[in-house]
């Protein structure tokens, strides 16, 4: 057994960190105060192939692996978590299930492009009333001829409006309950597909989130990616993946908020001392560090599993549910540790402490992390 | 066109532990990087690459873990990396350092040799000239800017302390390379997972077929005196800003201390 990255997963370590640093820091702050999208950085992403890591290379892919794929998020996350989720998604929620499902056609229609980052990738399957009951999907898709008729909406959908390529799911046959629910890839610009509201959100706010909106959206017949009735398994195992990235992304913001704790209880002086001086503050950063630690071996642990073909489904709930309360706490930890500097913008963990939040609710609520975790064991 | 450009792994920061005997450098411990004007000289030869379809060699002279710039370099988009290693090497100062290179590279094939400027752990700026004058090879130092005219002739700018000099120099040639002439690309995703695919041909001393006497501590000339550490400094902030916006961020900085 081994514990360590393997020299090309270091070196990829030492290029992403690089990258984070000079490219992805300078405009977290930024890009949150404006809620902006930062098309910049994903088209100096795509230049390096950031938005194709564990794709094969016949496909125009990096040909890395899920551990590298998973150090990108965290990297990325740990400066900005933003930059973090519109990968996560466009990969995990996007590329990986046209590369895992996608006849051979479509994979060499979409991926190459997704792969090379001039198509950014996106995931629709929560509706206003479908969220962690994701069966209860009401958006129809009706076969009409050599055509599907797409009508419903979907809500706070990562990377909406930028994304080029859309993985949706629709019922196809009411009757036949979550068997009923087809998976589909709907291009942006295809007639009656549009955009509702942008959501003003608490954290992560350079991402894009909107409502995709499908009025009569005719799809051409072959943009059904898997079986008729297979969507709702396509979701699913579509999610366990994306929980590696999430649980990435949650790593990521926790290591980056106790970096910044350890610089500022290292120069913070009260009574006479740096406040890393005092047993209080070096016992909660002792099991801080501790928890991010353990949150990094479950998560690199399931990217291993996901790499290695064993079912990592409970593996990924557990890092994704760990790894999201320990950004939660970490964060929440570090803003006091800065006491009402850490309350004000002047310094980065207020925003990661916002950003932490949703990795808790986002691609299953920790509750469901826990549902999958409990009945992968009393079965 | 065939580009070597030579490049140097060098201790990534301002402590540098020094072996007090010898007065050399202790490298183990301290985090190593790819020096930053071979950097920018990389770049430069990348660059020649992507218009010219040139091809690359990167080469170094060091311990066996140098590989790692090698592999660096490769992720880069170099096209072959050689690693000059041997015990017999071990302790060579600027001159035994240019001697061993320029024995390896008489046997290369090459149009241009780019080397950086100057290292940062021992700041001479002197293998890359000795290695023109053991190759008898025109040379230009502290290249900012190079154009090609894609048969023969390279059109320089060179930077001097008061401006600046626009050279002309025919193939073959070597020039050193300063970091700032460019901002050199990163690894690429694909290039890291390729890069340890690819063979780094190693030359040992009997490959290299040179005289022992002239290589290694043997062949250095140069005794150092006393080697000391410099006092730590705390780091500074930096921003790369134009004179417009460095103005107004050293306003507000002196207003946010009460100093105006």
């Amino acid at each position: 057994m081994d514990f360590n990255l393997n020299k090309k997963q270091k070196l990829f370590q030492q290029m992403i960190r690089d990258f984070a640093e000079k490219e992805v820091k300078p405009l977290a702050a930024e890009i949150d105060e404006q809620e902006r999208f930062p098309i910049e950085t994903v088209e100096k992403m795509a230049k390096t192939g950031i938005m194709g890591i564990p794709v094969p290379a016949q496909y125009g892919g990096a040909g890395g692996d899920n551990i590298m794929y998973s150090i990108a998020v965290e990297e990325l996350s740990r400066v900005c978590a933003t930059t973090g989720v519109i990968v996560s998604a466009h990969t995990s929620l996007c590329l990986v299930p046209v590369l895992e499902h996608g006849s051979e056609d479509q994979k060499q229609k979409y991926i190459p492009k997704l792969a090379s980052g001039e198509y950014i990738g996106a995931f629709g399957l929560t509706e206003p009333n479908a969220g962690t009951d994701a069966a209860a999907q009401q958006t129809m898709a009706v076969a009409d001829g050599d055509k599907w008729i797409l009508n419903g909406n979907k809500i706070f959908i990562t990377n909406a409006g930028y994304a080029h390529v859309y993985v949706i799911f629709a019922m196809t046959d009411k009757s036949q309950g979550i068997k009923g629910i087809s998976a589909f890839i709907v291009e942006k610009g295809t007639p009656g597909f549009s955009f509702g509201k942008k959501e003003l959100k608490m954290g992560i706010r350079g991402s894009a989130t909107a409502e995709l909106i499908f009025e009569n959206c005719i799809l051409p017949k072959e943009n059904l990616l898997g079986k008729i009735g297979g969507g709702y398994a396509i979701a699913m195992k579509t999610l366990d993946g994306g929980r590696i990235g999430i649980a990435s992304q949650a790593l990521g913001i926790a290591q980056g908020a106790m970096d910044e704790t350890v610089k500022y209880v290292k120069e913070r002086k009260q009574f006479g001392k740096n406040i890393g001086k005092f047993q209080n503050t070096q016992f909660q950063i002792a099991d801080l560090a501790t928890k991010i630690h353990a949150s990094r071996l479950l998560v690199r642990s399931a990217a291993f599993k996901k790499d290695n073909n064993i079912p990592y489904s409970d593996a990924a709930s557990m890092c994704k549910l760990f790894a999201a309360e320990t950004a939660m706490e970490v964060t929440t930890k570090a803003v006091q540790f800065h006491g009402g500097y850490g309350y004000t913008r002047e310094y980065p963990v207020e925003r990661m402490m916002r950003d932490a939040k949703i990795t808790e609710i986002y691609e299953g609520t920790s509750e469901v992390q826990r549902m999958v975790i409990a009945g992968a064991l009393l079965k | 066109m065939n580009i070597i450009v030579c490049i140097k792994q060098v201790p990534n920061t301002t402590e540098i532990k020094i072996n007090p005997t010898t007065g050399t450098l202790i490298r183990d411990g301290v985090a190593s990087i790819m020096n930053p004007d071979d950097k920018g000289g990389l770049e430069e030869a990348l660059k020649l690459k992507d218009k010219y379809n040139a091809h690359v060699t990167a080469i170094t002279m060091g311990l066996p873990q140098a590989e790692d710039i090698l592999r660096e370099a490769l992720a880069m988009g170099a096209d072959k990396a050689i690693l000059v290693t041997d015990r017999k090497l071990g302790g060579a100062d600027t001159l035994a350092t240019s001697n061993t290179l320029a024995a390896v590279l008489s046997q290369l094939k090459f149009d241009i040799i780019i080397t950086g400027r100057q290292a940062i752990d021992g700041d001479t700026a002197q293998v890359g000239p000795q290695i023109a004058e053991h190759l008898d090879l025109p040379q230009v130092t502290y290249l900012e800017n190079l154009e090609y005219d894609g048969e023969k002739t390279f059109t320089i700018k060179k930077s001097t302390e008061d401006g600046y000099q626009i050279i002309e120099v025919d193939a073959p040639c070597l020039v050193t390379v300063l970091a700032s002439a460019n901002k050199a690309r990163y690894m690429s995703v694909r290039g890291i997972v390729e890069a340890y695919d690819k063979e780094i041909e190693i030359w040992g001393f009997d490959k290299i077929g040179i005289d022992e006497s002239k290589v290694g501590l043997k062949g250095s000339p140069t005794r150092v005196h006393k080697a000391f550490t410099r006092g730590v400094k705390a780091a500074g902030e930096m921003f790369e800003v134009d004179a417009e916006e460095a103005a107004g961020i050293i306003m507000s900085k002196l207003k946010e201390k009460y100093i105006i």
